[in-house]
Parts: C-alpha cells; sequence; structure tokens
C-alpha cells in the first residue's frame, strides 16, 4: 500500500519538527528517510505510524486518509531503535502479541509464529526471554512482531542505530533480502547516508523539517539538488563556491595548465581505496579519492608535491 | 567479580576494590546482626524458654487471638487498597502533568515525617467524636483502617514511581501499533513489569500495617474482640506483668511478617526471571 503525506506540519511547543512535509512513497518500495538528527525525519516516520498527531496536513495509506486514526486502527508495523522488545515475554510471545490481541485462533498464531521465527532465523529461541538475545537477534525478533499483523506497511526508525558495525552490516543486507521476499511497502529512517544507499530504492532527504531532496541513492549522489544534500550524501570538498568530490580529483606529478599544486599531509589505505589528505598554497584543504593502483603510481607519501585539479564540479546557483 | 580475578597484574585499584567489597561486606553483616538478628533472636529466645505449650496457650487465648484476626485481616484489606490507590498515584504523578505535581510528590512522604502518634492525634480530631466534618469513626475498625491507610500510603507510591519512570514508552507504543487498545496496553505490557514493584511497596505496607502501633493506638480505642490489635495487645500484655503473652505473639507476627515478605519476594523473583 502506498503512503502519501500532504502538506504535514508538526511542532514541538515552539520547535518546528516538521514544516509542511510531503512526500509520496510509492506501493512495494523500500524507501529511507535520511537526514541529520533533529531534522524531524523520526518524526515524520511517527506522524505516519499514527503516534504522533500532525498539526496540520494529512497521512494516506492508499486511499485512505487515516490523520486522525490512532496507531492501532493503521495496520502499520514499526520497529524502533532500541527494540522495544516486551521484555516480560519471550520471543515466541513478543511475536504472538499482535495476533493474540487480534484474537486469532490459536493454530492460527502458532502456525505463523513459526512461520516468521523462521524467516528471521530465530526458531531455536522461542522461548528465551529478550535479555537473554544478542542485540541483532532482539532487532529480528521486532521485526518478525511487527510483520505478524501482515502489515500494510512497515516503518523502521533507526533500526540498526544500536548494533555494533558488523552486525549493523549484516542486517542490511539481510533487510534488503527480506524485502525482496515479502515486499511491503517499507519506510527506514536513518542518519547514515551509507545505510540509506545500500538498503533503499527511494531516498528522501530531510534537513531542518523540510524535505531537500526525493530521489534514488544515484540521483542523490550524482545530482544534488543543492548544497546540503550534496554534502550530507557523500565527502564533498567545497572550493569558494564549487563542490567536488573526493573522486573527482585528479592528482599527477606534473603540472599542466589548469592544475594547481598541493602537499600531500597524510595517506589513508582503506584497502582498495585509498584517501589523500592534501594542503594547497593558499591554506585550503583538500580530500582526494583513489584507488591503490593510482596511488601507487604516484608513489604518494606524506610531503609529496602533487598537482590537483577537479574532473568534475558542481555549482549551485543560489 | 570473575573479571577482575582474571587479570593477571592487579592493579592498585582492583586491591582497593576488592579490600573495600571485604569491608563494606564486614560493616553489612556486622551492623545487620547487630540492629536486626540480635533482636529476633532474643525476641524468639524469650519466648522459647517458656516452652512450645506455653507459646501455644498464649496465642490461642481467646483475646490474643481476636486481636490476631483483626490485626490480618485490616492489614491485607490495607495492602490490597494500596495497591490500587498507589498504582493509581504514582501514575499520576509520573505520566500526568498538573500545576502543583511537585507539592503532592511531596506530601505522599508526610506519613512517613509524621511520627505515628501525631497523625493517630490527627485522625482523632478530624474523623473522632468532635469531628469537623461530623464524621466520626473513632473506636471503630473503620478509623482503624483509616490511620493504618494513612501510614502506608508512601510504600506502594515509592515502589512503583521509579519503575514507572524508568518504563520503556516505547514499548506501549509498539504494542498499540500491533493493535492493542489502550486498556489491551495496560493490562498486557504496563501492569505486568509494575507487579514485581507493586509487590514489593504491597509487601512493606502489609508488613507496617501488621506492626503498627502510634496511629492506631488513639483512634481504635483498643476495645478488646472489637477494635484491639495485635501490637496494642503486645503492650497491653506488658503492662499487665505477662511478658510470655507478650513475648509468643511477637513471635507469632514476626514469623507471619516474616512468610510474607518471603513469599512476595518469592514471586517477584519468578516474576522477574526474564531480567536474569
Amino acid at each position: 500500500m502506498g503512503i502519501t503525506v500532504v502538506e504535514v506540519t508538526k511542532k514541538f511547543g515552539d520547535f518546528v519538527a516538521l514544516d509542511d512535509v510531503s512526500v509520496a512513497i510509492p506501493e512495494g518500495s523500500l524507501t529511507a528517510l535520511l537526514g541529520p538528527s533533529g531534522s524531524g525525519k523520526s518524526t515524520l516516520l511517527r506522524v505516519i505510524a499514527g503516534l504522533e498527531e500532525p498539526d496540520g496536513g494529512q497521512v494516506l495509506l492508499g486511499d485512505d486518509d487515516v490523520t486522525h486514526q490512532p496507531a492501532r486502527a493503521r495496520g502499520v508495523g514499526m520497529v524502533f531503535q532500541h527494540y522495544a522488545a516486551f521484555k516480560h515475554m519471550t520471543v515466541w510471545e513478543n511475536v504472538a502479541f499482535g495476533l493474540k490481541v487480534r484474537k486469532r485462533p490459536k493454530p492460527e498464531i502458532a502456525n505463523r509464529v513459526h512461520e516468521l521465527l523462521e524467516l528471521v532465523q530465530l526458531e531455536g529461541l522461542a522461548k528465551r526471554y529478550p535479555a537473554q538475545l544478542s542485540g541483532g537477534q532482539r532487532q529480528r525478533m521486532a521485526l518478525a512482531r511487527a510483520l505478524a499483523v501482515d502489515p500494510e506497511v512497515l516503518l523502521l526508525d533507526e533500526p540498526f542505530g544500536a548494533l555494533d558495525a558488523r552486525v549493523r552490516k549484516e542486517l542490511r543486507a539481510w533487510l534488503r533480502r527480506l524485502h525482496d521476499e515479502v515486499h511491503v511497502t517499507t519506510i527506514i529512517v536513518t542518519h547514515d547516508q551509507e545505510e540509506a544507499m545500500e538498503v533503499a530504492g527511494q531516498i528522501v532527504v530531510i534537513n531542518q523539517g523540510r524535505v531537500e531532496q526525493v530521489g534514488t541513492p544515484r540521483e542523490l549522489y550524482d545530482s544534488p539538488a543543492n548544497e546540503f544534500v550534496m554534502s550530507f550524501v557523500g565527502p564533498v570538498n567545497k572550493i569558494g563556491d564549487t563542490f567536488v568530490r573526493p573522486r573527482d580529483i585528479s592528482l599527477s606529478l606534473e603540472p599542466d595548465g589548469e592544475s594547481t599544486e598541493a602537499m600531500v599531509e597524510r595517506v589513508v589505505h582503506l584497502g582498495f581505496e585509498v584517501r589523500a589528505e592534501l594542503v594547497r598554497d593558499d591554506g585550503q584543504h583538500l580530500l582526494a579519492q583513489l584507488t591503490q593502483e593510482e596511488a601507487q603510481a604516484l608513489e604518494l607519501e606524506r610531503g609529496l608535491i602533487v598537482y590537483v585539479k577537479p574532473s568534475r564540479q558542481t555549482v549551485f546557483t543560489r | 567479580m570473575a573479571t577482575s580475578a582474571a587479570v593477571p597484574v592487579s592493579r592498585p585499584g582492583a586491591v582497593l576494590g576488592r579490600a573495600g567489597g571485604g569491608l563494606a561486606r564486614g560493616i553489612a553483616v556486622g551492623y545487620l546482626s547487630l540492629i536486626v538478628l540480635v533482636p529476633l533472636a532474643a525476641l524468639v529466645w524469650s519466648s522459647r524458654s517458656q516452652g512450645l505449650h506455653t507459646f501455644w496457650h498464649e496465642v490461642t487465648k481467646p483475646e490474643a487471638s481476636s486481636a490476631l484476626k483483626l490485626t490480618l485481616g485490616v492489614s491485607v484489606l490495607v495492602a490490597a487498597f494500596n495497591a490500587v490507590t498507589g498504582t493509581a498515584i504514582a501514575w499520576v504523578l509520573v505520566r500526568d502533568s498538573f500545576p502543583g505535581k511537585g507539592i503532592v510528590n511531596a506530601v505522599i512522604d508526610l506519613p512517613f515525617a509524621l511520627p505515628t502518634v501525631v497523625a493517630g492525634l490527627v485522625l482523632l480530631e478530624l474523623y473522632g467524636p468532635s469531628s469537623p466534618f461530623g464524621v466520626d469513626v473513632a473506636f471503630q475498625r473503620t478509623g482503624l483502617v483509616l490511620a493504618l491507610l494513612f501510614v502506608t500510603l508512601p510504600f506502594v507510591v515509592r515502589a512503583v514511581q521509579p519503575v514507572l519512570l524508568e518504563l520503556d514508552r516505547e514499548m506501549e507504543e509498539a504494542a498499540e501499533s500491533l493493535g492493542a487498545g489502550r486498556l489491551a496496553v495496560f493490562r498486557r505490557i504496563v501492569f505486568p513489569n509494575l507487579l514485581p514493584a507493586i509487590l514489593s511497596g504491597v509487601a512493606l505496607a502489609f508488613a507496617r500495617a501488621v506492626g503498627e502501633f502510634g496511629s492506631v493506638v488513639l483512634i481504635s480505642g483498643n476495645i478488646p474482640f472489637k477494635t484491639e490489635v495485635s501490637s496494642v495487645y503486645i503492650a497491653g500484655q506488658i503492662e499487665s506483668g505477662n511478658p510470655a503473652g507478650a513475648a509468643a505473639v511477637s513471635v507469632l507476627l514476626l514469623l507471619i511478617s516474616l512468610g510474607v515478605l518471603l513469599a512476595i519476594g518469592a514471586f517477584r523473583h519468578w516474576r522477574t526471571r526474564h531480567d536474569r
């Protein structure tokens, strides 16, 4: 089921969390709400979930206006950053909760819970309590719990934020595969541009309660709508009014007409990728991204003088 | 701790920590023995020296057993009442905001701060023969219950309040998004998580009610077979020169209170098994 948010505004006291936000989320998509903390992305998710009532505007699930419906009537599945596990219930009881409050017949509940625990690979841990699970397991349990009621939409609020880097990466890939299997319209809130790009098909960039840009990961990276998006979706060099991605800075040992001189301050090896921190004569710092081969060919090291030239740059008109 | 034992080279801080732990444990055990265990042992000893027969004879005297039944009856009633009202008050203090909340919060502790005899006196003035409201419950069981409700008020409130403050609101939101109504959220999510704290408060309120003297001695009128509770009975036995009777009833009260505390503790332990 598609989600349409129309001109939604939400204030907390004097703080404007959402300022006239309109977004359309296509049915079956996996969309990321990306923005820095305090940008209003979580508030938007909570408005869609029905956990927060907007001061103005509308929320539509499919063709239904659900703006004033309570969360329990919306048929959304919600997953929270800190799991929100029912700590006094076993894994099995957690997953069964939504079906129990809907008074489904017992055999049906048993079947469904079994099926979901298999889907999230927690079959063996059904009798454990949340305190006895790892963070990753808890979050998979929370996901199974949200999916148990066959939600029309699945809302994930920084679901991997509390996990360590390795588990986070695993779960991202797993979520991607899961979405390919179940096809439920999914929104994931994150402040991590890498996570958004890796998982989502569509990204909504939010800043200061407003939508900055909506697009595919590629569109955001290659043609950002403004300075904020440009610098938020990836590392960037700002030279005057010009923005250059580190991978778009080419280095050579010989000057040509357009290049400027810079000194290598630091070289960071990140496996395949090498990052060079440079400083120009005028004090401008630059970050360049190279492959290992390129770095080797230049014999890149601290103190080396190189000639830099942006191969591609962006200027935003104000 | 196992972790500090695993450190091959012991750091000075760790040694100090261990020694400090030992010292703290010594103080705790010594202090508890002196303040709690020795008097209790002495009490048990003084009743035991009379022999089991005398003990039984003393606690089954009609006046003694009547006082005992009354004490337990009103204590159960008061504890149960507190479970409901105390939880409700804690809920309002944590979840609601209203002007004067800070003052209400401070007033909760008043029954602890007030000397119990003073509380008894105040209650007698308010609800006794000269009541300004025309409510006279003095020398009746109602008055007794009222006094006990007053002195036990803080227990459940103060036990539940911090747990409610710490309770993960997202659990409730998750339940709501899964289709649970307000009542279902309370019954299935909030209540089970508060229950251990409610029980702690109830256990303390019960124990306090069983042993309460100061606040009830004035308002209850101490009418044997009607409003005389065990604590007052014990005092009466001492005054009329029957220390054996006093000791026997005291030991029984002690055992009952201890039994209730242990039973509730065990239930709590079982209810919070998911946290371990």
